[in-house]
Formats: structure tokens, C-alpha cells, sequence
């Protein structure tokens, strides 16, 4: 009996001794194990560095600007004589390998400022229907539908096609569309939450609506936040380089990786080194995003099913 | 049940109120003005006349009408003249939509041929190389611009070793009912538009079939010295597959909007391809048609899904 209860006494003295673990500590400490998910990280902050160090790479390393023709040599193939031709060259001379770095400034531009605005619509929409419910969210469940009825790609494809917008408010246009489905989720968890005991005990305590949203609810609905924002980039660079690619998006001179790939596909029997560079960036950015948005769903709540 | 699907319609019916709202006001806040636009480099084209187009045309009546006037014409089917082909806008819509069935038929049978098949098969495998190469292939599949993966495709196969014609429904100058002809001419298209899909089921069905195994009922299943085959196929996947309907409305929704692309990709000419080309060329009949009948076509695949689920899955709520 003695020897039990010495033992019990020096266990929870061990227990406390260890550093306690919050959400994110834990999350943390789960996703540094996650070696595919830091991949992902590291693979995606290099190519954001890179592009970011895109004027730096072609004044010093390649010694070529984006916009510089050469009509001796057209058609180059990828090759390392030339390092400017290290991704071949187009139609006019031009470095693939410059032009997509600086592609790739707008296209991640793009991506983390859309999903910006569709987090803020998004999570404060969801947010406030699913606290207020009533009036605010059949409104709110109706302008989802209504949007989630319209295939997106035509919404915004006839957007674009109509008034033309410049890339500013291109990015505005998109960020305003595509927060339906954050706000739904957003909507599900905060209609679930506000039924729990710690909100009912806020509001005892003479808690306002505002305290409890942003205090109370926000902080438990930021692990789907994160994760979603991480997806969302990803799906908004999908869909920018769609839009370029049909010559609705960023056009040219202004290089981005869906319209070079518009470009490309005019020469794409002489030149197949120009419609794969590209869409391989894309494709590359936008597998990360996604890898990262799938780490840290199983970091911070491997419950949530976010398919 | 009878209940639940009434309230089921009656809820589609705001739905496409509001759809037809935004694509009413495409047209009416567009830049350019429709009869300007519609006598352009007519001479002597006085301001009188200008005002007589606009009464006859209705478009000098406040809006909220101008929208009454039009969805009373929508419903009948009819969305005025194409202002470039001068036929009526509908009519020639609906000659785009076999091809686009097509497609989206053929997608939607690849995605469930191999997606499913690959969820359950990474379920089973859990841990293993095949398991890991299937999550791969199942994120990676998502993160494909699908434009580009046409792109790439036709390269190789069209392009290069010459195996699969690269665009439209069938070789020009052969006959309407050779079936191994468009099936040659869909195959790349479909896979395309397909990939999204397989991705997606692939995940699902790994997660519900990894679910399910844990279960109870397979535990005395195995319990009972049944069979793995039996244990799998039957008390298993039929439990496992209730997420192939809930997400459908989903992947049809990619189907449509994906459809748009790929169809302007391998020229396939469908609804999404003559819609968009409309749209470029600011022909608002044809555009409001398009945009009208894909939705529409949405919002009923969405109650189809509903249904479906209420009908495959007795524990959701009815009523």
C-alpha cells in the first residue's frame, strides 16, 4: 500500500513536469513528425522565394529581362550552353525560365489575395448566420445556394468577358465569388459550438454577441480556417490559370502562368518545352497547397472532413 | 417521404428564382447599350427611332418589369434572337447539349469505374505502397490544372505517336453512328474531365471503407467465419458506398463547370463551348440561355442527390 501511494505521488509530479500542450503546441508537434507536409512547406517557400527574387535572378544569374527579345534565337530548346535558355525559349526569343519566375509573382499575388478576401466574406458571413440564425441566415443560406447553382467558371468566365476588369479587380471579383464554401463550413461549426456549455456559461456571465463571437467562437473555428485557407489558395490558382488561359485573366505582357500557357499553345507542336514548364509550376504550387492543407487538417482535428 | 421531397422541390424554387436574377442582370448591367449595339452603322438612325427600338423593345419600362417580362418569356423557353446568328438563342443551345451529355456521361462512368475501386483497393492495402501511392494520386489528381493535362495529352497521344484524334466528336466526313470513331474522339476529353472525380472518390471511399471495416457488424461478420470476400463485398462496401451519392452533387458540379474548358480545350462542341465563345462575343441571348440551362441542370442534380441520399441512407431525417 505504502509503495502505491509513494508511487502515485511522484507520477502526477512527473506529468506536471512536462511543458503543458495547447492546440497548437500539440498541432505542432504533430506536424513536425508530418515529413510530406513539411515538404510541401519548404518546396512551396522556395518557389515563392524564387519568384519573389525574380528581378534579382535575371539581372545576375540569367542576365536577361522578362520582356527581352532575341529573333536569332526562337524556338530554343531547354538547355544548359545558355543558361537563360534553361527552359528553352519562345516564338520570339524570349527566356522561359525568367518570365516564368516573374509568372509566378502574380499567380501567388493572386492566390493568397483572392483567398484573403474570400476568408474575410467568408468566415464572417458564416460566422455571424450561424450565430444569429433567424432571417440573417435563410438569407445568407440563399445567396449560397443561388451562388453554388451558377457554375462558377461561367460566372466568372462572363465577367470577365463583359466588362474586361484589370488584374486588381480581377482578384477582387474572384475573392467576392468563391466564399460560399468556406462560409458553409464556417456556418456548420459555429451552429454546433454555440450550443455548448463554455457559450451558454459566457452568456450567463453578461458576455455581448460580439465577445462570444470573435473570443469565444472564432479561436475553436480557426483550425478549419487554416486548413481551408490553405486549400482555397490553391483552388483560386486552379482558377486563375484557367481564366488566363482562355485570355479572360491577366493579360499579357503581364507573364502569369496561365497565360503563358495561352501563348504556348499556339506553338505547342514546334515547341512542347513551353506548354509543359508552366503548367508544371501550377500544377507543383498548387499539390503543395494542398498537401499543407491536408497536413494540418490531421494536425489540429483529424475529425474534420474536409474532402 | 412524400413530404420531404415536396418541401425538397419547393426549396429548388428561390434556388433558381435568384439564378435567374443574376443572369436577368448580366445582360442589363453589361456595358453597352443593346440597340445601340443592335443598329450599329445604320445611317440615319434618328433619336426618334432610338426611343421607338426602346419602347418596342420594352427596355424603356423600369427594371423590376423589364425582369418580369423576361423570366415570363424564359420560362416558355424563349430567350430572344441570337444577336449574331439571328436564331432563336435556345434552340441553338439545345443542339449543343448532346455533346455535352455525352461527355459528362462518360466522365462520370471513368470516375466511378476507377475511383472507386482505388478507394477501396488503398483501404484494403492500408500502409503499403499501393495504399500511399493512391493518397498521392488522390491529392495530386485535384492539383492538375485539367486545360493543361488536355494539353499534354493531346501532345502525346494526338501529337506524337498519332494513337487519338485531338478534337471534336468525330472525324470529319465519316458517318453519324460510327460508335469506334467517337468513342476514340471522347476518350481523352472524358479522362480529363474525369480526373477531378476519380481524385476525389479514391479519397472518399479509402476514408468510408477504412470507417466501415472498424465496425462492429464486420468484426461478427469475420466473428462468424465468413469469407474476407464476402466480409468485404457484402456487409462492407454496400456501407462504404453511401458517399458516392452524397457526393455527387459535387462532382457533377465540377463535371459542368469543368466541362467549359475541356470542351474549349479538345474543341468539343458543347454547351460550355458555345457558351463561352457567346460570352466573348457579347451575345446575351445565347449567353443567358447557357447560363440558365447549366444551372438549371445543377440545381436538378442537386435534388437528384437529395433524393437519392434520403433514398440509400434511412437514417437521414425525412420530413
Amino acid at each position: 500500500m505504502a509503495t502505491t501511494a509513494a508511487t502515485a505521488r511522484v507520477v502526477p509530479v512527473a506529468v506536471l513536469s512536462r511543458p503543458s500542450r495547447s492546440l497548437w503546441n500539440n498541432a505542432l508537434y504533430k506536424l513536425r513528425r508530418d515529413k510530406l507536409t513539411i515538404g510541401a512547406l519548404f518546396v512551396l517557400v522556395i518557389l515563392a522565394a524564387l519568384s519573389l527574387a525574380a528581378p534579382l535572378f535575371s539581372e545576375y544569374v540569367f542576365h536577361y529581362k522578362f520582356e527581352q527579345q532575341d529573333l536569332l534565337h526562337t524556338y530554343e530548346k531547354p538547355q544548359l550552353d545558355n543558361i537563360a535558355y534553361l527552359l528553352g525559349s519562345d516564338e520570339i526569343g524570349r527566356s522561359q525560365v525568367v518570365r516564368l519566375l516573374y509568372g509566378g509573382q502574380i499567380s501567388l499575388f493572386v492566390g493568397f489575395t483572392a483567398a484573403f478576401f474570400n476568408l474575410t466574406v467568408g468566415v464572417a458571413l458564416g460566422l455571424g448566420a450561424g450565430y444569429f440564425r433567424g432571417v440573417l441566415d435563410d438569407i445568407l443560406t440563399w445567396v449560397i445556394t443561388t451562388l453554388n447553382g451558377i457554375p462558377q467558371i461561367y460566372l466568372l468566365l462572363i465577367i470577365a468577358a463583359l466588362w474586361r476588369p484589370g488584374p486588381f479587380t480581377l482578384v477582387v471579383i474572384i475573392g467576392l465569388l468563391n466564399w460560399t464554401g468556406i462560409s458553409l463550413y464556417v456556418r456548420g461549426q459555429t451552429f454546433a459550438l454555440r450550443e455548448r456549455e463554455f457559450i451558454t456559461a459566457a452568456r450567463t456571465i453578461g458576455a455581448r454577441d460580439r465577445r462570444i463571437m470573435f473570443r469565444h467562437i472564432l479561436p475553436n473555428v480557426l483550425p478549419l480556417i487554416f486548413v481551408l485557407a490553405a486549400i482555397d489558395v490553391g483552388a483560386i490558382i486552379l482558377l486563375e490559370s484557367a481564366l488566363s488561359f482562355l485570355g479572360l485573366g491577366i493579360l499579357p505582357p503581364t507573364p502569369t502562368w496561365g497565360n503563358l500557357l495561352t501563348n504556348a499553345v499556339s506553338y505547342f507542336v514546334r515547341a512542347w518545352w513551353l506548354v509543359v514548364s508552366p503548367g508544371a509550376m501550377i500544377f507543383l504550387t498548387v499539390l503543395c497547397l494542398y498537401l499543407i492543407g491536408d497536413g494540418l487538417r490531421d494536425a489540429l482535428d483529424p475529425r474534420l472532413k474536409t474532402h | 417521404m412524400r413530404d420531404f421531397i415536396i418541401r425538397r422541390l419547393l426549396y429548388a424554387i428561390p434556388t433558381l428564382v435568384g439564378i435567374s436574377i443574376i443572369t436577368f442582370l448580366i445582360a442589363r448591367l453589361s456595358p453597352g447599350d443593346p440597340i445601340r449595339l443592335f443598329t450599329f452603322g445604320i445611317k440615319d438612325f434618328t433619336q426618334e427611332d432610338y426611343l421607338r427600338l426602346l419602347h418596342a423593345y420594352g427596355l424603356d419600362k423600369p427594371i423590376p418589369l423589364q425582369y418580369v417580362d423576361w423570366i415570363t418569356n424564359a420560362l416558355r423557353g424563349s430567350f430572344g434572337e441570337s444577336l449574331i446568328y439571328h436564331r432563336d438563342a435556345f434552340a441553338m443551345l439545345v443542339e449543343r447539349v448532346p455533346a455535352t451529355l455525352q461527355l459528362a456521361v462518360a466522365a462520370l462512368l471513368l470516375q466511378l469505374v476507377i475511383g472507386v475501386p482505388l478507394g477501396v483497393i488503398a483501404a484494403l492495402k492500408r500502409g503499403s505502397w499501393v495504399d500511399g501511392a493512391i493518397r498521392v494520386f488522390g491529392v495530386a489528381g485535384h492539383a492538375v490544372p485539367a486545360f493543361w493535362l488536355g494539353l499534354i495529352l493531346i501532345i502525346v497521344f494526338a501529337v506524337q505517336l498519332r494513337w487519338l484524334p485531338s478534337i471534336g466528336l468525330l472525324t470529319v466526313g465519316h458517318d453519324q453512328w460510327d460508335i469506334p470513331d467517337r468513342i476514340r474522339h471522347i476518350i481523352l476529353p472524358a479522362f480529363v474531365l474525369a480526373l477531378t472525380g476519380i481524385a476525389n472518390y479514391s479519397r472518399i471511399l479509402r476514408t468510408e471503407t477504412l470507417d466501415v471495416l472498424a465496425q462492429d457488424f464486420v468484426r461478427t461478420a469475420h466473428a462468424k467465419g465468413l469469407h474476407e470476400r464476402t466480409v468485404v463485398f457484402v456487409h462492407a462496401l454496400r456501407n462504404a458506398l453511401i458517399p458516392v451519392v452524397t457526393a455527387l452533387g459535387g462532382i457533377l458540379a465540377a463535371l459542368v463547370g469543368g466541362a467549359l474548358v475541356i470542351e474549349q480545350v479538345f474543341s468539343w462542341p458543347g454547351v460550355g463551348q458555345f457558351t463561352f465563345q457567346a460570352a466573348i462575343a457579347k451575345d446575351y441571348p445565347i449567353v443567358q440561355a447557357g447560363v440558365m440551362f447549366t444551372s438549371t441542370l445543377l440545381v436538378v442534380s442537386y435534388l437528384v442527390r437529395d433524393l437519392a441520399y434520403a433514398v440509400v441512407d434511412p437514417r437521414i431525417k425525412v420530413g
